[in-house]
């Protein structure tokens, strides 16, 4: 298979995630809706204001490390996606998966967020250098159960690779990761909350708080990439949830296998949202303690669970 | 909070009043209510007084501290109202000073209490009375950068001054609410209301 | 002030805006409460409107015909903006109709609450009033916003804040004036510090009369605003632009100590 062949086929995986995690995003806004006792936006919502924000006639930019605060951010969403493989067997959804993709991936889940970082400095904004310390913070403080729970995993099946971690896990819902190492998805699935910035972790995005620190300047076109790369990033972070922890989307029919994806990620996206329906906000210091307290002991736990 | 009005004015502060008209020039003693009463005092009079009461009489805080424009007698009457919290008692002094020329000045407040120097920047910027050396008093408190009379005195008119400067609406009209829905809005049920 | 050497150019010099209705809609009536008096011609002829002219706080272009940012110290002008807004004019036939429709649905309220109306706005996100079905949904900065719902009564105090986000809206940008006092001043009309007309400090969409009026009203008029976006009626970004020398006229003879840029772009 040459590169531009799988390069075509990484577009038209990119476009179905872009499409359905924007649909899930609208989804969950009215799941949110109905908990709150409301009818709620209508599901196409997110596509309508994506359009608004990149058909405004003005905007402003304040420099060059301005104009590419969004174009990291949207590399780190794009690169995170692309090395994870979507469909387990399938050649259009397998992306850029190769065998050390695993660690790839991690780094570029940080990498949006630093150049977010940069970008947001030049805005001159006085608070998104607080907004953005308070994203990173509670980032790194996910990142420690998570990167545990990763450990975990790798260990178990002795490989960094995405792929080879899926395919240990076919034959059966009692091998998929959940079941054969239940440590390692509680420390994951909890750091999940916090990587996916609903409550209780939601003070970083909060629009009342510093007002919502690093896309405070952000307008026109440049939010409109934010709101894209949000989808993308999304779509990314569950299928590779669904992958290390409930078994990937395996079928010989391509339909059925993204029909089992659709069904996964949704419930995965799901249970961020009613968790989210359920609790208040922590403050960022109180999110810092929760996830290097009881995450990371179940994390640890598992890694030396692994080892011994 | 009516139920903590008592009945009759306790002792201490019949106590309170002798000790100010033995001490102080002050006159008109009235008593509004059980729990509230007014002094007047010469302009001269109400530093010395106001100390007074906060350190001896235990009258620790200043409910507020405002101006009544009584244009006819060409005074502006300032009115200190203070609070004693174990007496449950509200002392309004009451001073005079004239409206217009040097006169109009009075003596700031801001080291007894410094929530004061809120107040006397209001009164400076509302009815254009000065207070030297209070520290802050020339910054705008609500209004900013205004160059007319100031808005509260009663020779101001407000109307006229909105009609020069705001594009009033030709056509208003004001229609009495009751009459105009009854008419208007529910004939049917007019001689039901 | 205005010498040899600096050409000052007023709303007097440059006459009246060609076409005064554009400036000063007929304010929308459309929902709540009895109906407002009826717009009338503009109050302000061109002479009224340049009296502060004599002490020179009214230039707003140098001979450049840029913005002459007077309120400013001198070492700060060069950090703000110094080009008034410009007309951009939208595209042509069903490519706009399609934006047009997709801005309509996607009405991003600015979370500033300028007076006691926009007690009115908190019901509406609750679950009885709901506003986010109709795509409505509040942001925290103007940058992001797309709507700005005037809150009643304005104070020349939030007028400069007013217009100060106003401002910083990207356009096209959508303004919903809520209750009397933003027509005609309402029960504050004499007094001396809020505004009777708030067309003329920056432009107006949608008025909904009332005091107040009560969140049915303002559904009812966001629905308006949605119907006046898609017929591409909604264009006071670009109103504000053809008529910028009006507007600010109008705004600095109000706002005295003008000590903001002239355009927070």
């Amino acid at each position: 298979m040459t590169v531009l062949t799988k390069a075509f086929y990484t577009l038209v995986s990119l476009v179905v995630i872009t499409v359905y995690s924007l649909l899930l995003i609208g989804t969950m806004a009215r799941v949110r809706a109905k908990a709150q006792g409301r009818i709620g936006q209508p599901a196409y919502q997110p596509f309508i204001d994506i359009i608004k924000n990149n058909s405004l006639r003005t905007g402003v930019s304040h420099g060059v490390m301005f104009f590419l605060g969004p174009v990291f951010r949207l590399a780190g969403g794009l690169g995170t996606y692309l090395f994870i493989p979507v469909i387990f067997g399938s050649a259009v959804f397998a992306n850029f998966s190769f065998a050390g993709d695993l660690l790839l991936v991690m780094y570029f889940i940080f990498f949006g967020q630093l150049g977010m970082a940069l970008g947001a400095g030049e805005s001159g904004h006085p608070y998104t250098a607080i907004g953005v310390a308070r994203g990173l913070a509670q980032m790194t403080a996910f990142e420690l159960p998570f990167a545990l729970s990763v450990i975990a995993v790798a260990a178990q099946h002795g490989t960094l690779s995405i792929t080879e971690i899926v395919a240990a896990q076919q034959g059966g819902v009692a091998n998929w990761v959940a079941f054969t190492n239940p440590l390692a998805m509680i420390a994951g699935m909890i750091a999940f909350l916090g990587m996916s910035g609903g409550n209780p972790f939601s003070v970083v995005l909060a629009p009342q708080e510093i007002p919502i620190g690093p896309p405070t300047e952000m307008q026109s076109s440049f939010l409109g990439m934010l709101q894209t790369n949000r989808a993308i990033f999304n779509g990314a972070k569950m299928v590779l949830f669904m992958n290390l922890f409930w078994g990937g989307a395996a079928h010989e029919s391509l339909i059925v296998a993204i029909l089992i994806m659709v069904a996964k990620t949704f419930l995965i996206y799901l249970y961020v949202t009613i968790v989210g329906a359920s609790f208040p906000r922590f403050r960022t210091e109180q999110s810092i303690r929760f996830f290097i307290g009881v995450p990371t002991v179940i994390g640890v736990i598992a890694v030396v669970l692994q080892m011994v | 909070m009516t139920t903590n009005r008592v009945a009759e004015t306790p002792r201490e502060i019949h106590d309170v009043f002798k000790d100010l008209h033995r001490r102080f020039g002050v006159r008109g003693l009235e008593k509004r209510r059980a729990d509230q009463a007014y002094l007047r005092a010469d302009r001269d009079e109400v530093i010395p007084l106001l100390t007074h009461l906060q350190a001896v009489h235990g009258y620790g805080h200043l409910a507020f501290f405002t101006a009544v424009d009584r244009i006819e007698e060409g005074v502006f009457e300032l009115l200190y109202m203070v609070h004693n919290y174990e007496l449950r008692h509200d002392l309004g002094i009451i001073a005079e000073i004239p409206r217009e020329g040097d006169g109009c000045t009075m003596e700031t407040i801001h080291r007894l209490w410094p929530a004061a120097l809120t107040y006397q920047r209001e009164l400076r910027e509302m009815f254009g009375i000065a207070f030297p050396d209070c520290p802050r008093v020339d910054e705008d408190f609500a209004l900013e950068g205004w160059d007319d009379l100031p808005p509260m005195r009663r020779d101001f008119d407000t109307r006229e001054y909105s009609e020069r400067v705001y594009y009033a609406r030709p056509g208003r009209v004001t229609k009495e609410t009751r009459k105009h829905m009854k008419e208007n809005l529910y004939p049917s049920e007019a001689e039901t209301w | 002030m205005a010498d040899a050497t600096t050409t000052t150019r007023t709303y007097a010099e440059r006459g009246a805006p060609a076409n005064a209705a554009v400036a000063n809609p007929d304010p929308r009536t459309i929902a709540g409460g009895p109906v407002a008096a009826p717009a009338g011609e503009i109050a302000t002829s061109p002479k009224e409107a340049d009296v502060r002219t004599v002490d020179g706080q009214l230039r707003i272009f140098t001979e450049q015909l840029k913005l002459a940012n007077e309120g400013l110290a001198p070492e700060d002008r060069r950090n703000f903006c110094d080009h008034p807004p410009e007309v951009i004019k939208p595209f042509r036939g069903t490519w706009e109709k399609f934006l047009n429709w997709a801005r309509s649905e996607s009405l991003w309220i600015l979370g500033f609450g300028t007076g006691c109306g926009a007690i009115e706005l908190r019901p509406l996100m609750t679950a009885r009033f709901d506003m986010y079905r109709y795509g409505i949904q509040p942001r925290p900065t103007p940058r992001q916003s797309g709507v700005f719902v005037i809150g009643g009564y304005a104070s020349v105090k939030t007028m400069k804040r007013i217009v100060r986000s106003y401002e910083q809206m990207q356009g096209p940008k959508f303004v919903v004036a809520l209750g009397s006092c933003t027509i005609n001043g309402g029960m504050y009309w004499d007094s001396y510090n809020t505004i009777n007309r708030l067309d003329h400090y920056i432009p107006v969409d949608v008025y909904i009369a009332g005091c107040m009026p009560r969140p049915e009203s303002l559904l009812a008029g966001f629905v308006r605003l949605k119907e006046m976006i898609r017929a591409g009626e909604c264009e006071g970004a670009n109103r504000y632009a053809e008529n910028f020398e009006w507007y600010k006229t109008n705004q600095k003879r109000i706002i005295k100590n003008w000590n903001m840029p002239d355009y927070n772009w």
